[in-house]
């Protein structure tokens, strides 16, 4: 059986659909005990950080996630649930997260002034010859975008780079150990699109909103043991 | 690279999908569910509900249809048309939509936007403009009774209608947008209302004037005819995703045909895969 953590965020609804049609049992639960004796979790999540943090606090989720990581089930983070992994974001301020992986949520730099936007390669007081092209890109980073698989983590097999699947996130993960990035995706920058450490898997974007591609991932990670 | 976005839009009213659809093979041509399931396999990069129920009761049927199609369809799905409440925001994230589309109630309070997208998240909060073109006005200036679409000349704004495009605000519909973007809207779903309908392309220049004021994807809406006036939204309009409901409910073009035709003009599209 597999638990999908419930602390009032996010549409879990399809997260749950998603599992069901690929053949896998799951249930929405803030129940620690549930979370104890599942097979695989699922941390998803839509919202702002800080909130999500609080909510999983207040339901006495953290200790729970912790646990069931440490345990060493396979373990699936999805968007905010990638984010909250990791030890701080800048979302709103600078807030801690669950601190299972070290590295920072950043936001995109896009969509701000051109000038606030960092030029890279520029010397301090230098001033750029000509107007450095800035790209516009809208932020959230909205949409279908492909992935890079830079690992093949068991719920990415059958996935090959170029595949699209949907995101919709304004802040993206910066990971301090480089070697935990599983695919990578290109939006004015290259960022982690999804993670895989041990027993963790997490991703940017929503596999239940992916389509065959989305439905394959979450196929292949109810089969993870 | 970030594909640009096709969207097909159902009017359901009643539960019902109504404009006339022609989908070849469907069991049920009204059902919402039949047809979102059409345009999934068609490769449709997200989905669209306008509920257009008048009656306050039969309201409730939406969140069937989308409880219903959320089930089946594995993509992101917005609903539109009466919301009103965080209540029926809840109601309809609840059900399986992933984004709201919020226009009257948004110009009646604004406030209301940035509650919303303070309980659910900016990625879920769409404001739906619904724009025409009218003389440019000193700000604050009433709008003349005897103004036409050609009077307007080049001279011209836009102005956001709410009530189905029946009532006019005075609102200046770039700046509508700016500050709707302040208070937390995660995309705006532009339409003009002078081209609605009219199947001769998307207002390009209105398109262009809201997509270059704000930083938030913005769907263009409104006169798709052709597959260029597709690429035109995209190239001249700078928009993000495009929103068409006529030319794919009567079969004039199949989305696949669509992507098939941006991909070869340039344009990065995402084509099914599996």
């Amino acid at each position: 059986m597999i638990a999908i953590i419930d602390y009032g965020m996010g549409n879990l609804r399809s997260v749950q659909k998603a599992f069901e049609t690929v053949g896998h049992r799951a249930v929405v639960t803030r129940d620690p005990r549930a979370i104890a004796d599942a097979s695989h979790v699922v941390l998803p999540g839509v919202g702002a950080f800080a909130d999500c943090m609080a909510n999983l606090e207040q339901y006495g989720l953290v200790e729970p996630i912790w646990k069931t990581i440490a345990s060493g089930k396979p373990f699936l983070g999805i968007c905010l649930g990638l984010q909250l992994l990791f030890t701080e974001s800048e979302e709103f301020g600078l807030h801690k997260g669950l601190g299972v992986l070290p590295g920072r949520v950043k936001k995109f730099p896009w969509g701000l002034a051109p000038d606030r936007v960092p030029v890279p390669g520029l010397r301090e007081g230098q001033a750029p010859a000509e107007p450095e092209p800035v790209p516009r890109l809208k932020v959230p980073h909205m949409g279908w975008n492909g992935v890079t698989v830079t690992r093949e983590a068991p719920p990415l097999r059958g996935i090959a780079s170029g595949e699209h699947v949907y995101f919709v996130h304004s802040y993206y993960v910066e990971p301090q150990d480089q070697s935990v990035v599983a695919t990578t995706t290109d939006y004015g920058l290259p960022f982690a699109s999804s993670v895989w450490r041990d027993n963790i898997f997490a991703c940017q974007f929503h596999p239940e909103k992916s389509q065959a591609t989305g439905l394959r991932i979450v196929k292949n990670f109810g089969e993870w043991s | 690279m970030l594909t640009k976005r096709i969207i097909p839009c159902l009017d359901v009213k009643d539960g019902r999908v109504v404009k006339g659809v022609s989908f070849v093979n469907l069991r049920d041509a009204g059902d919402p569910v039949e047809i979102a399931k059409a345009y999934d396999k068609d490769g449709a990069d997200e989905l669209c509900f306008l509920d257009i129920t008048a009656s306050h009761e039969n309201r409730k049927t939406i969140l069937d249809v989308v409880a219903k199609t959320a089930e089946q369809v594995f993509m992101p799905l917005t609903v539109g048309g009466g919301v009103r409440t965080l209540e029926d925001i809840r109601n309809l994230l609840t059900a399986g939509s992933d984004k709201v589309s919020i226009n009257t109630a948004a110009v009646e309070r604004p406030e209301f936007v940035k509650e919303a997208a303070g309980r659910f998240g900016t990625q879920c909060i769409v404001v739906a403009i619904d724009a025409k073109r009218c003389v440019r006005r000193a700000p604050g200036a009433k709008r003349r009774l005897d103004e036409t679409e050609e009077s307007c000349g080049s001279a011209h704004s836009w102005e956001v209608f709410t009530h189905g495009g029946r009532k006019p605000t005075g609102i200046d519909a770039v700046e509508w947008a700016k500050k709707m973007e302040g208070y937390g809207a995660g995309e705006i779903l532009l339409t003009s209302m002078d081209q609605d309908g009219r199947l001769n392309g998307y207002d390009l220049e209105l398109t262009a004037a809201v997509s270059n004021a704000v930083s938030i994807p913005v769907i263009a809406s409104g006169g798709v005819g052709t597959l260029e006036h597709l690429y035109d939204g995209f190239v001249k309009g700078k928009a993000d995703a495009v929103l068409a409901a006529s030319i794919f409910h009567y079969r004039t073009h199949t989305i696949p045909e669509a992507k098939a035709y941006l991909r070869q003009k340039g344009i990065a599209v995402r084509l099914a895969e599996g």
